[in-house]
């Protein structure tokens, strides 16, 4: 519960230094603290009180039931969030290496970093 | 004035976006019925202990499909916007004899630990992402050592396409090895001992050459950013 | 909740750096602010019980992240302050 929260504040956090600073490069550090935040709140979710890694090696022991299925000795974390936030942090890294390669080729045709200088598209 | 007002008010719509799912947050002690499905059925249907691996490759397989996708749009934009011409005022400021002999002694050990986390990614926590950006590392370790060490674009394009081929291809052998409807199912290799190297099916192999490509393109990524030249 | 005075230390240590990467005024600084903040997240993820996630989180985040944002500001001559 206290990390939700702390995720949520994170995001909140990292809007508002999108929405606030005048420099693209802050402007883009902002975006990649929305994303750490996000990958919080997904994991925080998936948690079970008192359980461990969904790695099932001699630590964890099992046996076979009758279904066809498996019951475990100790109880063991939803392991499908973690794979969501795999490859979410992934993707976070790629969008904020584009990000910031768009920024350089700004940089190159006007000479400034300040956001209030690139304005043709506004009405 | 009315700037700050707008944010403020941007800011408090987020927040109160947010609140059901804190209102409704039950601390839960069971695992979903999805959840146990699969873990059950990583254990018993495919000899896996690292049940992440068993979701990320072959109930999510898909999703990774896509991800790789994603990856090489990101590579390949980043290529294109920055051009690559070399500098003409060749300013380069060389690095020191520590660094490159601690560089020279330490790369080879990083890349053999990244080649061992992707390959034993379904026994132990690790995998194909994780190893693929350890060599990476490896990689711009020796780029900023400035090691007289040419960075062959050439090999780093073709050994990208061809794990993206190759991991394409091995989805393509489940269909046709096991029958329709079972696209990217490992199943096609013997499952082997529990905890053992060679084990579970196709997995290894499918895992190794997404860690080989996530590995070519952070790698393709740091160099085009390192030689961007001048105008 | 497994061991509640390192949860409460990590998130107060990132709620912290996430501010002071808002509000200073050197961008250098908030680089490496976002850094801390990647790297008591990737913390926070091992104590509750996804190594997987750990792991990545620790070497893209606090590591070809900031590598990334530093290749940025050599770029862009410095990076301007705020």
């Amino acid at each position: 519960m206290l990390v939700l929260i702390g995720g949520i504040l994170l995001v909140i956090i990292g809007i508002w230094a999108m929405l606030a600073r005048k420099n693209i490069i802050r402007i883009v550090i902002g975006f990649s603290i929305v994303d750490t935040g996000i990958h919080l709140i997904i994991v925080a979710v998936g948690y079970i009180q008192n359980a461990t890694a969904p790695i099932i090696d001699s630590a964890v022991p099992f046996e076979k039931t009758a279904t066809d299925g498996i019951k475990l000795a100790s109880k063991v974390v939803d392991p499908v969030p973690s794979a969501l936030v795999l490859t979410a942090i992934v993707i976070g890294l790629a969008v904020t290496a584009l990000l910031l390669s768009f920024t350089i080729r700004l940089f190159k045709v006007n000479g400034s970093l300040n956001i209030d200088d690139y304005e043709e598209l506004k009405w | 004035m009315i700037k700050y007002l707008l944010v403020f008010v941007a800011i408090i719509g987020i927040a109160v976006m947010f609140y059901p799912l804190v209102e409704d947050f039950g601390r839960s002690t069971e695992l979903h019925p999805l959840a146990q499905d699969y873990v059950s059925g990583s254990v018993t249907d495919l000899n896996m202990p690292n049940s992440v691996t068993a979701v990320v490759v072959t109930y999510r397989g898909l999703d990774t499909l896509g991800e790789v996708t994603v990856l090489f749009l990101a590579t390949a934009g980043v290529g294109f916007l920055l051009s690559r011409k070399n500098r003409i005022v060749a300013v380069k400021r060389h690095g020191s004899e520590f660094l490159k002999t601690g560089a020279s002694f330490l790369s080879p050990l990083i890349i053999i630990f990244g080649v061992y986390i992707f390959t034993h990614g379904h026994l132990s926590p690790g995998g194909g992402f994780q190893g693929g950006v350890v060599v990476a590392s490896a990689i711009l370790l020796m780029v900023l050592a400035d090691l007289s060490f040419t960075f062959s674009h050439g090999l780093l394009h073709f050994s990208e396409s061809l794990s993206g081929a190759v991991y394409v291809l091995l989805g393509l052998l489940g269909v046709i090895l096991i029958g329709a409807d079972s696209f990217l199912d490992p199943r096609y290799l013997p499952m082997g001992v529990y905890l053992s190297l060679f084990s579970s099916g196709a997995v290894p192999l499918i895992y190794s050459f997404i860690g080989i490509k996530v590995g070519a393109e952070l790698s393709s990524i740091i160099d085009s950013l390192h030689e961007e030249g001048g105008d | 909740m497994p061991n509640i005075m390192a949860l409460i230390l990590l998130i107060g240590l990132s709620l912290v750096a996430a501010l002071y990467a808002v509000f200073t005024q050197k961008t250098l600084s908030a680089v490496i602010a976002s850094g801390i903040i990647s790297l008591s997240a990737s913390i926070i993820f091992l104590i509750y019980g996804a190594p997987d996630v750990a792991m990545t989180e620790a070497t893209i985040g606090a590591g070809l992240t900031t590598v990334v944002f530093l290749y940025a500001m050599k770029q862009t001559k410095g990076g301007d302050d705020d």
